[in-house]
């Protein structure tokens, strides 16, 4: 396999062109269906209503899918911790954000 | 290979029990854990904990490894005896295993990923792994759009079998607009499934480096712009740099330091698209010589001024 390639390749903006179902982001996670599922009931991700049959959530919430499996497994904090984590950690970084845009 | 002390990364006695090897391991990972550290190493770092926790934490791995440690230093070039591993059974399915050193590679790496197998690969058979990264892009790749070279690190298994993280360098076009947190996916760009199947996708999230001009929050722009005392007090039309060209700015009258002006829609070119703000700051003119000097005390004699007011004195 080369490891360059010439031909430059397009690629979307994944968080502007999709909505998921659980069945993504457990794909794109390699995570059962039902730490999905877990996740929204504890509040880690939360479902845009697009449909009543299925679950839908942005583009966005594969980020934080990521970023949460990293810290339960990286950091052995519970799914409530992660939620919290969560919470503060993206305070954070808003804070710091506002903080570098402003000063 | 170079011998790697374990016992020392955690920064624990080789005699630690488990709970002190988990407690080490979990205030370790707070402090150096990449989503949450602002230590500069704290990437290397973290991983080398991993790899430690990993073999310390099993009591299998933790044996075996004393077995070889006997008298050995960190750094030291180390062989394992070719019966070393025998009689130990190792769990794999350590989930970061792809990022341990040569040294933890070689000694249970093989192992530990015969008996993972094709865990994952498993439920969703037909389709390759999708593959994450993460690169740093300038701002104007968001503004303009544009191909870049993007180098990336992927994990790759080698003719023997060994698992290898292997520089791939891909000329990919940015989308303009793009933010930063936001990923590119590129189609069929993942890992490819053994035997048949579709490939699977590479996911790359973008941040950006600091801009010489502008700073993102968001999908908006800031840029702080140097006026003259004067044209902050009796408005002036400036000249601006934004993303889409220089403009003309009218400054209000009556401005001061920290006026926030607004360009609506002239931020990050995303949909909808971000707007600019322009943040004025006063930039006085030097006093060195006698004309300066005598305007600036000719305003003093004029102004009945007082800028400590608030202050009460």
């Amino acid at each position: 396999m080369s490891s360059s390639e010439d031909r430059a390749l397009s690629g979307a903006i994944f968080e502007e062109s999709t909505l998921l179902t659980v069945q993504d982001l457990s794909r794109m996670c390699a995570v059962d269906e039902r730490h999905i599922v877990e996740f929204v009931e504890e509040g880690v991700l939360s479902v845009v209503e697009v449909s009543a049959a299925e679950w839908h959530f942005t583009g966005a919430a594969l980020r934080r899918a990521r970023l949460a499996l990293r810290l339960e497994r990286d950091l052995e904090i519970n799914l409530a911790g992660v939620a919290l984590a969560l919470e503060l950690m993206e305070e954070l970084e808003r804070l710091r954000r506002e903080l570098n845009a402003r000063r | 290979m170079e011998f790697k002390d374990y016992y020392k990364v955690m920064g624990v006695a080789r005699d630690a029990t488990e709970a002190q090897i988990k407690q080490a391991y979990r205030k370790l990972a707070r402090k150096y854990h990449p989503d949450v550290s602002k230590e500069k190493d704290a990437e290397a770092r973290f991983k080398e904990l991993g790899e430690a926790y990993e073999v310390l934490k099993s009591p299998e791995k933790r044996a075996a490894y004393d077995q070889l440690g006997q008298g050995h230093r960190a750094g030291e070039d180390v062989r394992p005896p070719p019966d070393w591993g025998a009689g130990f059974e190792f769990s794999g399915g350590g989930a970061r295993e792809s990022d341990f050193s040569d040294f933890f590679e070689s000694l249970f790496g093989a192992q530990a990923r015969a008996r993972a197998g094709n865990r994952r690969g498993a439920s969703h058979p037909g389709r390759g792994e999708d593959h994450h990264a993460k690169v740093l892009l300038d701002l104007d790749a968001a503004l303009h759009g544009g191909a870049r070279q993007l180098a990336l690190r992927v994990p790759e298994i080698d003719a023997d079998g060994r698992l290898v993280s292997k520089e791939r360098v891909l000329n990919v076009q940015v989308p303009k607009g793009i933010l930063a947190g936001q990923h590119i996916r590129l189609a069929g760009q993942g890992a490819r499934p053994p035997g048949e199947g579709t490939p699977g996708d590479l996911f790359i999230e973008v941040e950006f480096q600091p801009h010489p001009l502008y700073r993102a929050d968001g999908r908006d722009l800031y840029l702080d712009l140097p006026v003259a005392p004067w044209e902050a007090a009796l408005s002036a039309v400036v000249k601006t740099p934004t993303p889409t060209g220089a403009v003309e700015l009218k400054i209000p009258p009556g401005s001061h330091a920290g006026t926030k002006l607004r360009l609506k829609g002239r931020g990050i070119p995303a949909s909808p698209p971000g707007d600019f703000y322009v943040i004025l700051q006063i930039a006085l003119p030097p006093a060195t010589d006698d004309k300066a000097k005598a305007a600036y005390a000719a305003m003093a004699a004029a102004l009945p001024f007082n800028p400590r007011a608030s202050l009460g004195v």
